[in-house]
């Protein structure tokens, strides 16, 4: 208990809030490769996953894709990366890319897949172009469940990314490597505790997002929130 | 107007699918196919429109062979309603309608006001425009199906069972909607049903089908009743059972019609 309360007041420390080694700093630092992170696994596996769920072929690539990569040992394979590209932050990043793709890939596709393939095929058969009926009918009824891909993606991430400090001086795992080197368990917990409150606000957002993305873009008729039009009609002008 | 000539198409599989149909709907007229689930009603439909491309022969529209056209602009030239709607569940019942005029260019504005015509039209209050597929009948996304077919004012309609999954009284309700709908607009229209009851009454020309895309027979329903060909027909149109097998009788002076098992069906006008 005590401990807590030293990681509160070492949080608590107007002294540990400024200059480089401060706290804006590492979270700002933090939130900078989960979001480098992200983008280049979305990059990557959304318009993979995409692909591979409206055409429905590949679905066998994707499921041993996943399984293979979620089987790597993240540390294991940074720490492979990090003999071979050196200090830095190319080698966390590539590790964490790893980790992150198969959820945003296996989210990506697993939402496309599951439009119900008498929409898309009625959606071909009035004239919409292929492109028209991903972005048009696909990706909207399937945003939900990509966004919980990201999601999950971002979570692993941002829980992860402590391990940047590994090979470089950047990220809240700065305070984790540095406090269990010097013993100073207080700054160790703290910063376990800012990674923590990071997770929260980032799962909540997300959360949000994909609720969102589900009463607006995939299913707006199902928002019980929104008032019927007929209901609207019948107040007094 | 549409042309079959020969079309075959197989798929891998001991059977074709259909196999060297040949048939012609005339222009401004409604031409039904009929026949049992995987007679390859759907198949010849599709192929109109170029969802499916015969493995031979060739369909024409106009004398131009489909297969000339670009897909996506022959299919938005020809309306389209599917059996069970098929329309987009995250779209207003008016984008829906909208759909194919905003794709070729029509600003939405516009096209939303059109599509709230479309909708009275089909007898829907255009005030339904608002909501969403999910809070409509079976009956009305039906509707809202024709009013999408409709939007661009096409010469050809293709309809696959539309009206194959609603109850039969609001069927009865789509049936005489679509007649009256076609008195004023005269379409080309390839309907494909396996209610006999529904080819007789919607269609100028019936074509019966058996396995594979065959004819068994074609001809107007007063032909077909008139003289079935075989008896595939004979079963097939129920001309032997009791509700189609009438007599006349005299009371009062009037006659009345009855049916196989004697119960008075109507009354001939004086
Ligand atoms: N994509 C397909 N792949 C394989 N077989 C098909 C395909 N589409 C249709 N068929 C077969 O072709 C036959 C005709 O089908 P269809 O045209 O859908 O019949 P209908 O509309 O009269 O019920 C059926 O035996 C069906 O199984
Ligand atoms: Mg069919």
């Amino acid at each position: 208990m005590s401990l807590f309360l030293d990681a509160l007041s070492w949080l608590g420390d107007g002294a540990n809030w400024t200059g480089p080694d401060g706290v804006p700093t590492r979270v700002l630092q933090h939130l900078a490769i989960t979001a480098a992170v992200v983008g280049i696994s979305a990059a990557v596996a959304l318009p993979a996953g995409v692909l591979i769920g409206h055409s429905r072929r590949g679905a066998g690539v994707v499921g041993a894709l996943t399984g293979a990569a979620r089987a790597i040992p993240t540390l294991g394979l940074l720490t492979m990366l990090g003999l071979a590209l050196g200090i830095g932050l190319l080698a966390p990043m590539l590790a964490l890319v790893v980790l992150a793709i198969p959820s945003v890939l296996a989210g990506a596709y697993a939402g496309v897949q599951a439009v119900d393939p008498a929409t898309t095929g009625a959606a071909k058969a009035i004239g919409m172009s292929s492109r028209q009926v991903v972005f048009r009918v696909e990706l909207p009824l399937a945003s939900p469940v990509i966004i919980g891909g990201l999601r999950a993606a971002t979570l692993q991430v941002v829980a992860t990314a402590t391990l940047a400090a590994y090979t470089a001086d950047f990220g809240l795992g700065r305070y984790l490597f540095t406090g269990l080197k010097s013993r100073e368990y207080a700054e160790m917990l703290a910063g376990a505790l800012l990674v923590a409150v990071l997770a929260l606000l980032l799962e909540l957002a997300l959360a949000t997002a994909q609720r969102q993305a589900a009463v607006r873009l995939a299913a707006p008729g199902r928002n019980p929130s929104q008032r019927t039009p007929d209901t609207r009609e019948k107040e007094p002008a | 107007m549409i042309e079959f000539e020969s079309v075959s198409k197989t798929y891998p599989g001991p059977t074709a699918a259909v196999s060297e149909f040949s048939l012609t709907v005339p222009s401004h007229r409604t031409v039904v196919l009929v026949g049992s689930s995987g007679s390859g009603k759907s198949t010849l439909l599709r192929m109109v429109n170029r969802m499916v491309d015969p493995t031979g022969g060739r369909v024409l529209i106009d004398d131009e062979d489909v297969r000339d056209r670009d897909p996506v602009a022959l299919r938005r030239s020809i309306g389209y309603v599917l059996q069970n709607g098929g329309l987009m569940p995250h779209w207003t019942v008016l984008d829906n309608v909208a759909t194919v005029p905003v794709l070729t260019g029509t600003p939405k504005r516009q096209a939303r006001l059109a599509a709230k015509e479309l909708l009275e039209r089909v007898g829907l209050d255009p005030a339904m425009g608002r909501r969403y597929p999910g809070q409509l009948s079976g009956g009305q996304q039906q509707r809202v199906g024709v009013a999408r077919a409709l939007a661009t004012d096409p010469n050809i309609l293709l309809m696959d069972e539309p009206f194959g999954a609603v109850d039969p009284i609001m069927r009865r309700e789509l049936q005489e909607e679509l007649l009256r709908l076609q008195t004023e607009l005269h379409k080309t229209i390839l309907f494909v049903t396996h209610d006999i009851d529904e080819a007789f009454l919607l269609g100028d020309e019936v074509v019966v089908l058996r396995e594979g895309g065959q004819i068994a027979q074609r001809g107007t329903p007063a032909e077909i009743l008139a003289a079935p060909a075989d008896d595939f027909v004979r079963g097939f149109t129920g001309v032997d059972r009791a509700e189609r097998t009438l007599s006349t009788m005299e009371v009062d002076g009037r006659t009345i019609a009855v049916d196989g098992t004697g119960r008075p069906v109507g009354v001939f006008a004086p």
